[in-house]
């Protein structure tokens, strides 16, 4: 067997499985379908419940990551094929051999080792287009950085919206580059490893369909999703912090949130609870009013789910100290007025009809599964729920296993969760991939021991025969 | 042979407005609308409890003559719809509720009757025809100009999976209507609100309440005229209208069922518009061009 992993997923829940395998002394190929890594933790303005800068704690795990020895970093990559060598699964008793898998690389069209991320090119680039990690609330170029913590910390040049690729008609970009990194030319690459154990983190997105369209989630800009808010929030977000709303840029001072955005809706959106909404509707509650302290949030919930240390403490603070008002109850509408979005709902505690006129609603949309993760379910073989996220062999007792052997799974692709229990199943993940690789070495070493010891071994055991 | 037609107590009665110009819009059409030659009143309101077959009856019995007379019964009053449409969803899936009241009823009904509104025989069996062979072919005087504001209320949509007929959320059978008419469709966000319905009987003080937001909305969206498809909604909006208008400024708005602006745009003759019993005089809207003026 080859001693080495390969992780599906640069997000916390991967880099944190890549690290703690690479740290043990194995070599892991790690591919992100993205330019760079770290996942949605990186877009996070804070964590709860500690109210930890986001990406001060993420950064470090970044950066060890792109430079760690052992781990080879394969960015804007994908898995097209993963064959299993040797017996099939489950035949009693077989030796696990391994995998060959098959990463699609996409071309960059800047070489990575030459890139200095120095800008010129993005400053001579002409095309603008909304910047993808930043939700679209900000602009990019088309040759760009996602983010000023990215790594690799090289630019990248959007296919999609260069003008010139094919045919070579701008060329600006390669004209203001003093070190010749921008390579127009870069085809795909196709890369065949071998590998012992895969790690599945192929983690979640946010719901976007009808249930959050009727609360005019993508018709109005001053509504929006949790991640829109947490790049808003954030430091090095599109305001550089401030709140304020995308229509008139002014300050919001209203601010509805409406939880269970999709979540826990049978008919129009997903049944199931998405885990963290809760959570974070009271964090953004809490650092909103950080920021405007005369602005009122209101929040409409169907119930607190707070289950975790500290965390019903948290929600009591944006409750008490923060003076959220939680409203029990669904929104049913909510509609553009002259300057405004007016929400209706209810109050079910009361059984009053709720209306107010706000200044910026921001629904907390369901988690699902990345489009990705259905086919990479297909393609190694592991089982998915009816909404695509991965079901391990035994959710009590072995859930980050996947149930077939060397393949593990672990973070929101097995379904929501927050960053703390994400980490926790990476380093799980990390410790099931490192038990198989050791067991299969203390294999390898017993069975040359005996090889070597072959002929002694049968022929003092002959000797006792022949002296019985 | 025409569509079997199910007019309903209010249409016989109080909106006979609608009747009248559903039938001559029909009539021109090619889509006659032809009476159930035997019914009563379908109820009104569809049974919420699961063992209520009584209230069942009414209904059934209806679903009977409409298969009597072809595999299809035609509705205009929403309210109607909405309970042979229920009914029928009903009996289709409760082999046992249908095999009851058929014993009682001593009527064979097989289950099977398709009930459309005849908003949904234009769009699917007419078409709103803007490439070809359709209703816009048929429209000689387009409203040009008129802002017509749809209002579907609750029964033409709800509850989505027995009615089905349209986005409950975000309708648009009517404002395709109104487009295809040659009108301009107001989209307004109580467009699917309650207009207070039978509380007008019993406490008229909600629906006035209600439909003064609707009404006011309406209006200040843009709307000339506000276009329903209920007799109830037309009622409710309308006749709170009577002595002052409900906008911000008490302007007031015509409320017309959906019919009566199609007899216009049809360029059927002046008596099937059938604006007199209006509280809110819609025919200031329509005058000819010369005269035309707008509020």
């Amino acid at each position: 067997m080859k001693y080495r992993a390969l992780v599906i997923g640069a997000g916390i829940s991967g880099m944190q499985a890549a690290l703690d395998i690479a740290n043990s002394g194995y070599e892991v190929i790690l591919v992100e379908k993205e330019p760079s890594i770290g996942g949605h933790m990186a877009q996070l303005s804070e964590t709860f419940p500690t109210l930890d800068c986001s990406q001060c704690i993420l950064t470090p795990r970044t950066v060890e990551v792109g430079q760690h020895p052992n781990i080879e970093l394969l960015t804007l990559s994908e898995v097209v094929d993963v064959q299993r060598i040797g017996d099939a699964p489950g035949s009693d008793g077989a030796a696990q051999e391994g995998f060959n898998v098959r990463i699609k690389r996409h071309p960059r069209y800047v070489i990575e080792d030459k890139c200095t991320a120095c800008g010129d090119c993005a400053k001579a680039c002409p095309v603008v287009v909304p910047n993808e990690f930043d939700r679209g609330l900000a602009a990019r170029r088309a040759i760009y950085i996602p983010s000023p913590q990215a790594v690799p910390a090289v630019y990248r040049l959007d296919p999609d919206a260069c003008l010139g690729l094919f045919p070579l008609a701008c060329g600006k970009c390669a004209e203001a580059c003093n070190v010749g990194a921008i390579n127009y030319d870069m085809q795909p690459e196709i890369i065949d490893e071998e590998v012992g154990a895969i790690v599945v983190a192929t983690g979640y997105e946010l719901y976007q369909d009808k249930a959050v369209a009727a609360y005019e989630y993508m018709s109005h800009p001053d509504v929006m999703d949790g991640l829109e808010f947490e790049r808003m929030l954030s430091a090095t977000g599109p305001t550089g912090g401030k709140v304020i709303r995308p229509s008139d840029r002014t300050v919001p001072k209203e601010v509805v949130f409406i939880q269970c955005a999709g979540s826990r809706n049978p008919e129009h959106g997903v049944p199931y609870c998405s885990k963290i909404c809760c959570m974070y509707t009271a964090k953004h509650a809490i650092l909103y009013k950080h920021r405007v302290p005369d602005g009122q949030v209101y929040v409409f919930y169907m119930d607190i789910r707070a289950g975790g240390k500290g965390y019903e403490e948290f929600v009591n603070r944006a409750m008490e100290e923060d003076e959220t008002v939680y409203i029990r109850g669904r929104v049913s509408k909510v509609f553009p007025t002259d300057d405004e979005v007016m929400v209706w709902g209810v109050d079910t505690l009361t059984g009053r009809k709720v209306e107010i006129s706000a200044d910026l609603v921001v629904v907390a949309s369901a988690i699902i599964p990345s489009a990705g993760s259905r086919r990479i379910a297909k393609m190694l073989g592991v089982e998915a729920d009816e909404f695509g996220f991965y079901n391990p062999e035994n959710a009590e007792m072995t859930p980050v296993e996947s149930g077939l052997p060397g393949v593990f799974l672990a973070g929101t692709g097995l379904g929501p969760q927050d960053i703390p229990e994400t980490v926790s199943q990476a380093s799980g993940a990390a410790a099931k991939v490192l038990s198989l690789f050791q067991a299969a070495q203390a294999e390898d070493r017993a069975r040359a021991a005996l090889e070597e010891e072959g002929a002694e071994i049968d022929s003092s055991s002959a000797a006792v025969m022949e002296a019985v | 042979m025409g569509i079997p037609y199910f007019p309903g107590c209010t249409l016989s009665t109080k909106a006979k407005n609608y009747d009248r110009s559903g039938r001559a819009v029909a009539k021109v059409l090619g889509l006659e609308l032809e009476e159930l030659p035997e019914w009563q009143c379908c109820g009104a309101t569809f049974p919420l409890m699961l063992d209520d077959s009584m209230a069942l009856i009414a209904p059934t019995r209806i679903l009977y003559q409409a298969q009597q007379a072809g595999d299809r019964v035609a509705t205009l009053c929403a309210i109607c719809f909405n309970v042979l449409r229920r009914s029928q969803a009903l009996l289709e899936r409760d082999e046992e509720m249908l095999e009851r009241i058929n014993w009682f009823t001593e009527e064979e009904y097989e289950g099977d009757v398709y009930v459309a509104h005849f908003l949904e025989i234009l769009r699917d069996e007419l078409g709103w025809g803007e490439e070809s062979g359709g209703l816009a072919e048929r429209v000689r005087r387009p409203l040009t100009g008129l802002k017509a504001a749809p209002y579907y209320g609750c029964l033409l949509l709800r509850p989505y999976d027995e009615i089905g007929l349209d986005d409950p959320e975000d309708p648009r059978i009517l404002h395709d209507l109104v487009r295809v008419l040659g009108a301009e469709p107001v989209n307004f966000p109580y467009n699917i609100e309650c207009c207070g319905s039978y509380l007008a009987v019993k406490e008229p003080e909600v629906p006035e309440s209600l439909s003064k937001d609707i009404v006011a909305s309406a209006k200040e969206h843009g709307a000339d005229v506000i276009v329903t498809a209920c007799p109830l909604c037309q009622f409710n909006l309308d006749y709170p209208q009577r002595e002052t208008g409900m906008s911000r400024k008490g302007e007031k708005v015509p409320v017309v069922y959906f019919t009566q602006l199609m007899a216009v745009a049809l360029g059927l003759p002046e008596e099937t518009w059938d604006f007199e019993d209006h509280y809110v005089d819609p025919r200031p809207l329509f005058e000819e061009e010369d005269g035309a003026t707008e509020d």
